[in-house]
């Protein structure tokens, strides 16, 4: 990045005093200006402090732990999130291993975060010795993929097939299987907080893949009548708001359906996000296919390739690889989207800060705390995911060959 | 050739295979999406008139939209109440939807500047609190930032009696926002088309003095003539039209709220807040690349060619950032006004807000919820036409 009008390139070594002319107070304007910014940082630091150390009052957080991270789901299932996250810490570690760089990036913050929520500062009665054990595992399970990743190098597609199977593995799990004992069923009523909003955010980007290819396709594709259907599609849903279209899944698809098929609520959320992220993954794919040099695919046809395999073997493969970031992007964004869901009654991680408020009556003036927790939980994940998505960029080298 | 069967010809014309004919092919394909398509549509629609007549609701017909609403707003900007019709009902959320988005663009638009360039400031500490303010806002969800203000800081407000006076005088309570204000008096409407009339004439003034100028070659002041106009023809008409068409109102205390002033409720500036703040720090990044955009030769050349900095500005930078900024600038805008509909977060009575409460009570959903679409398709459609105008007009531009 370079400035038009500030240069960058600096002279390498500066001593204190010169860094600070240069930097705070080259001119008689900057130095006021410095000196105004200080003052109120300073102010706004001070409070800051004493509020969060000597005013606050965070026990709403503190002693409502589970219900942030799980929502209702029944403590004695609660070792099937735990498996979950075991699997992802673990495949995470196995992805670093086999493709180093960026994984590193994404396997070390996960790594770090739940080793830093082992060592939470709060009395053992909320967090017993067992349940940090286990956040401790998390990291050492991800140390044993990198290295079973390190000698399986080759073997990029078994990691692959591993995510997509703990995909399945998930859903199964936490909605239980019927008949199986110690897998009983779990409404998905009881499922919320952090965990539904990530299930929401996943489901919702990988549904959303292959329709979002196929509704791509389907926009520069010759055919009139394919074409019109996914424009038609894609525009619309894109033209207007998330919460319409969850309004849309939770009231008015009921109504379209016949009136014995009856679909629960996290579903047809999962549905509308599915239906929302489609489109605008539509886009994305759409310029990764334009970004194609037309001399592909008219080599492709010269060799002989039909239509199918021009698209399957030579423009997708390069389409693809060239959206990644953009879809890394998009599954930000729809992470933050899914605090929406609050409005048609899912209790994602939201609506559980809401319910914990009026769980008790001396909590009623404490919103700045929850609040502030919840928007600090989006920040570092949110923040932690886009630094990684910026190395990813960097690393598959978009919009420089 | 005779020794060739009738279903061998239809099979293998060109001496293709059928199934590898790619026109028929093609032609399968679209006749197989279109019955798919309209075979799930027709099969919701099934489902939906089905469930209608059970319940007996007209399907489509929006004839209960003059039928009494039933339902009180928190607020509306034209007068209200329950016994007025849907329609009206609907017809103020579509109003506060505009207001609360076109004033959230400009207060945005404002705040993404001012923030771009502190960005781009060669003063560390205001650089990096410009950093921090869009590293922190756009990372945490606009939902959360919304309830945050709602409830956090505006529920959190000493009462009406103990407001906190900003300089303004601005008074900040739970009951909102009260501020001075300007008031439209008789003379108003005349003074109005002063306005107009200085709005056409500086057009027209800038356009002919630009043509003689570049006919002639001799210096007209095109823009300086326009400003002027602009501004001293509303100032004669202030004084010509008698008496003032504005008048000021202080807001003061009385016995139990403020009387006077401007008074915005906590749910609209709860909302604005959150809008403009969030919103602000996307198009502080879309500033930011636009101004880096233009390379700094081009600034040099502009200044060796003997332009003044103010006129480098005009006519070198702003055209070329302008053209980077502009398409994602409004697109922006669009987002802004599609977010508006979190307003049913905190309970500012918007276009989604009405829709839903109708529902709830007319139990109309089909038609209310087609209607709500409309109404931000409409929008959508109507900005991505501008923007194709605009994108249209700057490409001629360029060569």
């Amino acid at each position: 990045m370079t400035l038009p009008i500030v240069p960058t390139s600096r002279p390498p070594a500066l001593s204190m005093a010169q860094w600070l002319k240069e930097n705070l107070f080259s001119t008689w304007y900057n130095a006021l200006l410095t000196f105004v910014a200080g003052g109120v940082v300073l102010f706004v630091l001070y409070n800051m402090f004493t509020w969060i150390f000597f005013r606050a009052d965070w026990t709403p957080v503190t002693s409502s732990f589970k219900l942030f991270a799980v929502g209702q789901y029944p403590t004695d299932q609660i070792w099937r999130v735990g498996a979950i996250l075991f699997v992802m810490s673990f495949l995470m570690g196995a992805s670093w291993g086999v493709w180093g760089g960026t994984m590193r990036t994404f396997a070390l913050s996960l790594a770090t975060v739940l080793g830093l929520v082992a060592l939470a500062p709060v009395g053992l009665d909320r967090m017993d010795l067992g349940v940090r054990a286990w956040f401790i595992a998390n990291p050492a399970l991800t140390g044993l993929g990198y290295l079973l990743g390190r000698k399986l190098t080759h073997r990029g597609r078994w990691v692959m097939l591993g995510w997509l199977l703990s995909f399945v593995l998930t859903l199964l799990l936490l909605g239980g299987i019927p008949g199986v004992s110690i897998l009983p069923a779990v409404d998905s009523g009881l499922w919320g907080g952090l965990l539904l909003t990530f299930l929401l955010a996943l489901v919702g980007i990988v549904a959303s893949f292959p329709i979002g290819l196929l509704l791509a396709l389907g926009r520069q594709s010759s055919l009139p009548v394919l074409k019109v259907f996914c424009v038609v599609f894609i525009e619309s849903i894109r033209g207007v708001p998330l919460v319409t279209i969850l309004f849309m899944g939770s009231l008015i698809l009921p109504l379209f359906l016949p009136e014995d098929l009856r679909i629960d609520r996290v579903l047809r959320a999962m549905l509308a996000m599915t239906l929302f992220a489609a489109a605008y993954m539509a886009e994305n794919v759409r310029g990764g296919l334009q970004a194609i040099p037309k001399g592909q695919v008219e080599a492709a046809k010269a060799v002989g390739l039909n239509a199918f395999q021009t698209q399957l073997l030579i423009v997708l493969p390069q389409a693809l690889r060239a959206v990644i970031p953009a879809i890394v992007g998009q599954f930000i964004a729809l992470f933050m989207d899914t605090t929406l869901a609050v409005i048609v009654g899912l209790v994602e991680l939201l609506a559980i800060g809401r319910a914990v408020l009026n769980s008790n009556p001396e909590w009623l003036l404490r919103d700045t705390e929850v609040y502030l927790f919840i928007a600090l939980v989006f920040w570092a994940f949110t923040y932690s995911m886009s630094y990684a998505s910026r190395r990813l960029e960097k690393a598959l080298g978009v919009g420089e060959r | 050739m005779s020794r060739t069967s009738f279903t061998t010809r239809i099979l293998y014309r060109k001496g293709v295979p059928l199934w590898r004919d790619v026109v028929v092919l093609q032609w399968a394909a679209q006749i197989g999406s279109a019955v798919l398509v309209i075979g799930f549509l027709g099969f919701f629609l099934d489902n939906v008139i089905r469930a209608a007549e059970i319940k007996g609701l007209g399907l489509l017909s929006y004839g209960f939209l003059g039928e009494a609403a039933g339902f009180p707003l928190p607020e509306a900007v034209l007068e209200y109440d329950p016994s007025l019709p849907f329609g009206y009902a609907f017809l103020i959320g579509l109003l506060h939807t505009l207001k609360v988005s076109l004033v959230g663009i400009v207060l945005a638009t404002i705040l993404g500047t001012i923030t771009a360039l502190a960005r781009l400031s060669t003063n560390w500490l205001v650089n990096k609190i410009a950093s921090l303010y869009i590293e922190i806002i756009r990372n945490v969800p606009l939902a959360v930032q919304l309830v945050f203000w709602y409830f956090a800081v505006f529920q959190q407000l000493p009462p009406v009696e103990e407001s906190i006076t900003l300089p303004g005088p601005i008074y900040v309570s739970q009951r909102g926002l009260n501020m001075i204000w300007v008031d439209p008096t008789a003379t108003f409407g005349t003074w109005v088309m002063f306005v107009v009339a200085a709005v056409v004439l500086a057009f027209v003034l800038h356009r002919v003095l630009l043509g003689y100028q570049f006919r002639t070659g001799r210096s007209t002041y095109p823009l300086a003539t326009a400003f002027a106009t602009l501004v001293a023809l509303p100032i004669v008409g202030w004084f010509l039209v008698g008496a003032s068409p504005l008048s000021l109102t202080v807001p003061e205390m009385g016995k139990f709220n403020f009387t006077g002033g401007l008074t915005l409720t906590p749910e609209f500036t709860a909302l604005l807040a959150g809008l403009v703040i969030y919103t602000g720090s996307f198009i502080a990044e879309v500033v930011r690349a636009g101004i880096q955009s233009v390379s700094r030769g081009q600034f040099e050349a502009a200044r060796a060619l003997g332009l003044s900095p103010l006129q480098v500005l005009r006519l070198v930078v702003l055209p070329q950032a302008l053209r980077v900024i502009v398409p994602p600038l409004i697109s922006q805008y669009l987002n802004l006004t599609k977010n508006s509909s979190l307003a049913v977060i905190v309970g500012y009575p918007d276009l989604f807000f009405v829709g839903r409460t109708t529902i709830n009570q007319a139990g109309r959903a089909v038609p209310v919820f087609i209607l709500v679409m409309a109404c931000y398709l409409a929008m959508s459609l109507l900005t991505s036409l501008i923007m194709n105008v605009y994108n249209r007009r700057i490409r001629l531009v360029e060569r």
